[in-house]
């Protein structure tokens, strides 16, 4: 008979000095039931009798394959039953005790509400999210901190909510989607940054969401390796859109989280966009600074999945012009692309630079320590 | 290098395989219609164990719109990040010059052979006639 020993503990990755926190982690319902208490009888029968209607036309599931059923690890599938994500004891042994996390960020997907068609049932569906973090999972494990899910194409209504979760510590940002109606620099948006800097959080931008427009400017693709590539260029859109409107020069005190984006694009965007600015900025006269230095002020960028060019040093110098500073460590547990934290960073990377990365920048953006 | 018996052929249909530890390592075999493969259970890349993978087989195209499936069944995919390893030499497909898993020596030997070596004790069991598995590690 041979016998196979469990794996020994796995453990925190040793240049995480500075603590382990986990940006990306996407916990799920285990079915729509979850919510029920924290939605009125009224948008129950609206949710069950119509349901969640993404703009992305009127079709069922994803518009891409998604390399694994719902885009998760094959081995996150509770053992209890359940999809991916929605057992705290087994996130608890697969990804906080098994890596030493300190700190875990939750960032709710679909089903959220977010985006959707329609707008009474966003806003009861996200304001539902919250509720069941707080009641599924922040109150029960303290290493965990919601994010605050908002009804995002509406301002008012996102705002609202902002105020109304901003007085729990257990929420550490305010949650948006990287593809939105109009690009989120738009003034429809910015009751959503006016509460954020008014209550102090951050604001996250985690790439997915559907728009109702085209994943690219020139079309559909037809490929999800074509999707997975295009967050890259929606996220441009995004902080070139934010920067060029001013929404910085308007919340000084707003700083934004680009999540599961890449970062490889961050440099060359703010060399065009500083470029277009020398010569053109008599068209944005309230833009004040080089779109460069606002960037390199308010915005952070999170690592998974991270750029693998084939020579190290074009990583480094992508990750020295962003700043070492603003670098956050994500796993996005429990999706296939999961980030082993022990081997997601480099160890090219100096390890003092590295720790800041697993934790330290994390620590004081979000203020966990 | 030595040999350990692992389990009995029967334990391992076609298109089957186990986790069995031998050496402290833990290795993960397979049967492919008859023939035994053995991969450590781990992705050299992040580390995963590849036991938990989908078997898939070899998508080859020559242009857009023409493509060949064969060898189903043959490769097993990273239960992760989806890297796919053929079973009979360890090899990734995607990029076979950089990522690959160490494959084990792994063959079937008759069951009255096995009774004479020092693994008898716990791993035969009575249906001496029986073929084992056997994985040199």
């Amino acid at each position: 008979m041979n016998l196979v020993r469990p794996i020994a503990s796995y453990g925190k990755p040793a240049a995480a000095t500075l603590g382990l926190v986990d940006v990306d982690i996407h916990p799920r319902v285990r079915d729509l039931s979850e919510f029920r208490p924290f939605v009125s009888d009224a948008d129950w029968h609206r949710l069950t009798t119509y349901g969640i209607h993404a703009r992305h036309g009127f079709a069922k599931g994803y518009p891409f394959p998604k390399a694994a059923p719902l885009a998760c690890r094959r081995d996150a599938w509770p053992p209890g039953g359940g999809p991916p994500a929605s057992d705290l004891p087994f996130l608890q042994e697969q990804l906080l005790d098994r890596y030493g996390l300190d700190v875990g960020v939750l960032n709710p997907l679909q089903p959220s509400g977010q985006g959707d068609v329609n707008d009474g049932l966003s806003i009861a569906l996200t304001s539902a999210v919250n509720d069941w973090q707080i009641e599924h999972w922040l109150r029960h494990e303290p290493r965990l901190r919601g994010s605050i899910v908002v009804p995002y194409e509406d301002g008012p209504a996102a705002a609202a909510e902002i105020r109304k979760r901003a007085g729990d510590p257990r929420f550490c940002q305010v949650f948006l989607l990287s593809r939105t109606c109009e690009p989120l620099g738009r003034r429809r948006y910015w009751p959503i940054y006016e509460a954020a800097a008014e209550v102090g959080l951050p604001v996250g931008i985690h790439a997915f969401g559907y728009s109702g427009h085209a994943m690219t400017s020139t079309g559909w693709p037809s490929f999800y390796v074509e999707e997975v590539q295009e967050h890259a260029t929606s996220a441009q859109a995004q902080v070139a859109s934010m920067v060029v409107e001013g929404v910085f020069e308007r919340f000084p005190g707003l700083n934004v989280v680009m999540i599961e984006c890449g970062f490889g694009w961050m440099p060359s965007l703010a060399w065009r966009l500083d470029g277009a600015w020398k010569r053109l900025r008599d068209e944005v006269p309230h833009l004040t600074r080089a779109p460069s230095e606002i960037m390199r002020e308010h915005v952070f960028v999170s690592t998974q999945p991270i750029e693998e060019p084939e020579r190290p040093e074009h990583l480094l110098d992508a990750m020295e012009w962003i700043g070492w500073d603003r670098i956050l460590f994500a796993s996005d547990y429990p999706h296939w692309d999961f980030d082993d934290p022990r081997m997601a960073i480099p160890s090219f990377i100096p390890e003092e630079k590295r720790a800041a990365i697993y934790g330290g920048n994390a620590n004081r953006i979000y203020r966990f320590r | 290098m030595s040999r350990h018996v692992v389990a009995p052929v029967s334990e391992i249909p076609p298109g089957g395989r186990k986790v069995v530890e031998a050496a402290g390592k833990r290795i993960v075999v397979f049967n492919l219609d008859g023939e035994f493969f053995a991969l450590l259970d781990r992705c050299p890349h992040q580390g995963s164990q590849l036991s938990g993978g989908i078997l898939c087989g070899l998508t080859q195209s020559d242009e857009p719109g023409h493509y060949r499936f064969s060898r189903a069944g043959e490769f097993v995919r990273c239960p992760w990040h989806q890297w796919e390893f053929d079973i009979r030499t360890g090899k990734s497909w995607f990029d076979p010059r950089r990522t690959k898993v160490r494959p084990f020596p792994a063959g079937v030997a008759e069951g009255s052979e096995l009774v004479e070596g020092p693994y008898t004790a716990e791993t035969i069991p009575v249906r001496v006639e029986e073929a084992y598995v056997v994985v040199e590690a």
